[in-house]
């Protein structure tokens, strides 16, 4: 017979338990009933301040996390324990309800803690806690910004929290106070030399801060706050935030008689469990051995020991890992190890550089060899290495690792590391883990890791560590195009840039070996067409092309073509959807409607192609490129035009866009969509670059994915008018034109880019390599010099001869090509079976 | 223009003339219609060796091996299909990347600036 276990609270922690638990519990011994306060289930309070970027909750959604699927949970939410019979093993909720439990589950996390200062509950005081708590704000952002236009606004702590909830504001186009009691930001994480520079960085962002002062009172002001700082300094603000901290919710457990921990929060031992062997505690609520933690990871370790516990197996909680690293509005800020120098006789190490925003300090022990801790701000490029080497042996002077000379990852080599150095620490994956896929699962290449252990799948800052690894581990990856050239797409792109080669003949002449293949081919002949080379079929180009690309149609299993017009944005008038009737109707063509809101037609013989084409370039038709690997469509949803929900005119920057980047070659097809708001009809998230309309201007996300790996866009700028967007869109196509593999799309791309969508926007938004105008002036050129292609062939009497099946016969169709009648329209049938069948 | 060993044995060759040599282009082919709805693939390589193969690609049994992309694999001179890109070498008509397989291969011969294709 199965038992009961009851979880209260559905936070993160409390999904990662029921998962873990009905994960391993194969042979279902526990039913799961989940009692959740917030009314919608655990989503990713760790990514709270991203919700700012495009106020859709579904965004924070955690996978699963409804177990619609499973019938053995049950979820009930908006309906939280509040109190535990614990002899009658039974808890009783907000409603009414009683359950009973063989085990009980305590995972109620944290409430925000708020001073007790006067004026803490006037309307206009937040607390930065939940998806509610932002709304809150929010409304009370868009309601002062009716009064007086730019609303103010001042956040109480100044810690990890309470930076998190300043960059919510400033997001919302605010420029908030920061109080914290503390001498510097971040007290816990840094010191006070990091804690300078963090000011400094912080002010520079408009934000001012005010440490080492608290906040006295809070009174009402007309429609205003006032709040007195005790420094004597008055803040009038619109609201006021507090941000400073969390206390454990232990009450279930205070009330029920369950033993707490000095500091609060439901005593358990190593295996979770409480002073009742029935109860156990995981995440904010719980003070294992005594101690609390604030960290997702290690509540997610809780959960996982309380799941085996319960499944019988012995696990203990290993105590966790506290170091963190950052990105606070732009600002790198990490703290490892003993980051306070706190370990008797230890010695600090360190280098600070006001001039370029750079602090670095280093904890080791009294005898300068083993590295206990440190401190990164402004720039945290040593995290990676440094992080795992707490406890070891320095590989060398402590200087060394961060001074000016020190270069990053590479200051230290991965060789240096211990095999229990944590390389990915969002999902614990060892240098020993790493190195035993590559040596005995035969990974030989970062996506192979990436899939065998899971490393680098989160945040992705491990990933440039998995490529040194590999190496370390004697394995080449080859970034060769092919067998004719040594160099990557992206190292021949440069070549063919610098060195105005216009030709394949002379490119391989001068920097392969070979006659060419059909890998290289078509790789170089997309660099001479980005680049601007004329007609892709004009020359000796024509030879370069796949197929497809060298009839401008795409070749189906029968070698007959199918022909797509462009039709940007999917827009299109009546006349000329008649004339794509009357074409197939003329060439017995088979006609289907394409995902990319446009019309296939299907079944042109090569000597075909052109008569098509003529019709349809007279009618006002050309190339949709839907052959190339090139610019495809820009989909989108029908915005203000029409819709009583749109907040813009997504059709018509659709439009502007699709005409903008049509006929540019890339490394491999572009997508892009445009919705006119959050709705999202153009699943524009799912595409290379999808923009979402928002009221405050334009989303743009980059690097999505349909097909078999999706990939959910990742937002590159937020609130952005139409010139800049499409400034941004260029900088971003040309980037990722210049730089990408052979055949991978931005997603994959992006996904191996060192440094990842931060790099990415450090480039295309902030200009770090100082390459904006050059990517701009290419695409300026691209857009002058487009030309339809189709017509390009019309109008060529040499290139119009190429279309034909025989050489000897022109005009003569392809006597294996045959056709029969399926749902009223003609599809391939094929002449006889191939001679290798079923391969 | 190069005759190969292969393509002399035999002798008894009916040789059909199917265009002019600079109707193929460099590393690249073009198709020819022969008696029989015979379809030959002529390819003329960079260094200007014309081949001649069957034009059907024997894995999808589309005759479009004359559009396929013409270079070398580790030195032979080879077509990929334009289907699923195997590579077929062009002198025997070899499939490089699947060894019990092997198409067609017919003699080419140039007679004054005319291709002639040879068909048993």
């Amino acid at each position: 017979m199965s038992r009961t276990l009851v979880v209260a609270g559905h936070g993160m922690v409390a999904h990662r338990l029921v998962e873990a638990l009905r994960t391993d519990d194969v042979d279902g011994t526990w039913r799961v009933v989940v009692f959740g306060e917030e009314s919608r289930p655990a989503y990713d309070r760790v990514a709270l301040t991203s919700y700012v970027d495009t106020w859709d909750p579904g965004e924070l959604g955690l996978p699963g996390a409804e177990y619609a699927d499973d019938d053995r949970v049950d979820l009930v939410l908006g309906d939280p324990v509040v109190a535990i019979d614990r002899e009658a093993k039974q808890v009783t909720t907000r409603s009414g309800r009683v359950q009973s439990y063989d085990a009980l589950a305590l995972a109620t996390g944290s409430r925000p803690f708020v001073p007790p200062v006067e004026g803490k509950d006037l309307p206009g005081v937040f607390v930065y806690r939940t998806i509610e708590d932002l709304d809150d704000i929010r409304t009370a952002v868009d309601r002062a910004r009716l009064r007086r236009g730019r609303p103010a606004a001042a956040v109480v702590g100044g810690g990890l929290l309470g930076l998190e909830a300043a960059k919510a504001l400033r997001d919302m186009g605010l420029s908030p106070h920061v109080v914290e009691m503390a001498p510097r930001l971040m007290p816990l994480q840094v010191d006070d030399g990091g804690g300078a520079l963090l000011h400094r960085l912080i002010t520079d962002l408009d934000v001012t801060v005010h440490t080492g002062t608290s906040t006295s009172a809070i009174a009402q002001d007309g429609d205003r706050l006032q709040a007195r700082l005790g420094n004597g300094t008055e803040l009038d603000v619109d609201l006021l935030v507090f941000s400073a901290g969390v206390r454990p919710r232990d009450d279930l457990g205070r009330e029920a008689g369950l033993e707490l921990g000095e500091r609060g929060g439901v005593l358990t031992d190593e295996t979770c469990r409480t002073s009742d062997p029935d109860i156990f505690a995981v995440g904010e609520c719980a003070s294992v051995a005594g101690r609390v933690y604030g960290l997702v990871a290690p509540g997610y370790s809780m959960a996982e020991v309380a799941a085996a516990t319960l499944l019988g197996r012995d696990a203990s909680f290993p105590g966790a890992d506290t170091s963190t690293k950052l990105k606070l509005m732009g600002v790198d800020v990490a703290s490892f190890g003993d980051a306070h120098a706190a370990t008797d006789g230890s010695l600090e190490v360190v280098f600070n550089d006001a001039v370029n925003g750079s602090y670095k300090k280093l904890v080791v022990s009294d005898d300068a060899t083993t590295l206990l801790g440190g401190v990164l701000v402004g720039d945290a490029g040593e995290y990676n290495l440094l992080r795992p080497l707490v406890g070891s042996e320095l590989p060398g002077e402590p200087a060394a690792l961060i001074g000016p000379a020190s270069g990053g990852d590479d200051a230290v080599g991965v060789e240096a590391l211990p095999d229990d150095a944590q390389i990915c620490s969002c999902n614990a994956v060892t240098k020993g883990a790493i190195n035993q896929a590559i040596h005995d699962e035969g990974c030989d290449s970062v996506g192979a890791i990436k899939n065998c252990t899971r490393a680098g799948t989160s945040c992705g800052s491990c990933v440039p560590m998995l490529g040194k690894l590999l190496s370390a581990c004697g394995v080449e990856q080859s970034t060769a195009l092919c067998e004719h050239f040594t160099q990557s797409r992206a190292e021949l792109f440069e070549i063919v840039r610098a060195t105005r080669i216009t030709t394949f003949s002379e490119l391989i002449a001068n920097h392969g070996t070979g006659a060419g293949c059909a890998v290289c081919k078509p790789a170089v002949a997309s660099i001479l067409a980005t680049l601007g080379n004329g007609h892709v079929l004009g020359g000796e180009q024509a030879t370069l092309q796949d197929t497809n690309d060298r009839f401008l149609a795409n070749m189906q299993r029968n070698g007959t073509y199918s022909v797509v017009p462009r039709v940007p944005a999917g827009e299109i008038t009546p006349e000329r959807l008649i004339v794509l009737g009357e074409v197939a109707k003329e060439f017995g063509l088979y006609t289907k409607i394409t995902g990319g809101q446009r019309v296939d037609l299907f079944g042109a013989t090569v000597e075909q192609l052109p008569q098509i084409w003529r019709r349809l370039v007279d009618a006002g038709f050309e190339s949709g490129h839907a052959y190339g690997k090139a610019l495809r469509t820009v989909k989108s949803c029908v915005g203000t035009t029409w819709c009583r929900y749109g907040q813009q005119d997504s059709v018509g920057l659709a439009v502007e866009l699709e005409l903008r980047y049509r006929g540019l070659r890339s490394p491999h097809k572009l997508k892009a969509g445009v919705s006119g708001c959050q709705r999202e009809c153009a699943e524009a998230r799912s595409k290379d670059f999808g923009v979402i309309a928002t009221e405050h201007g334009w989303n743009l996300y980059v690097g999505g994915n349909g097909g078999a790996v999706p990939r959910h866009a990742d937002l590159l700028v937020s609130g952005a008018g139409t010139e800049e967007l499409v400034r941004i869109i260029d900088r971003f196509v040309m980037f990722y034109v210049r730089t990408a593999d052979r055949l991978q799309r931005t997603a994959a791309w992006l996904d191996e880019l060192e440094g990842g969508l931060d790099h990415l926007r450090s480039v295309v938004v902030d200009d770090s390599l100082g390459i904006c105008d050059e990517l701009e002036a290419a695409m300026a050129e691209h857009v002058a010099n487009y030309e339809d292609e189709w017509k390009g062939v019309l109008e060529d009497p040499d290139k119009l001869a190429r279309f034909t099946s025989f050489v000897n016969a022109p005009g003569t169709p392809d006597p294996t090509i045959a056709f029969e009648t399926e749902r009223e329209q003609p599809v391939p049938v094929m002449l006889g079976v191939p001679e290798v069948a079923n391969r | 223009m190069t005759v190969l060993p292969d393509e002399q044995v035999g002798g008894s060759e009916t040789w059909t003339p199917v265009c002019r040599v600079e109707q193929v282009p460099r590393a690249g082919g073009v198709a020819a219609l022969l008696d029989g709805d015979v379809q030959v693939a002529v390819f003329r390589t960079g260094d200007g060796e014309l081949h001649g193969l069957s034009n059907v690609d024997p894995f999808s049994g589309a005759a479009v091996l004359s559009r396929g992309i013409v270079g070398d694999v580790g030195g032979v001179p080879a077509v990929a299909s334009p289907i699923y890109k195997q590579n077929f070498d062009l002198r025997t008509g070899r499939c490089l990347d699947d060894d019990g397989v092997r198409i067609e291969a017919y003699p080419v011969r140039v007679t004054g600036d005319l291709v002639h294709v040879g068909v048993r």
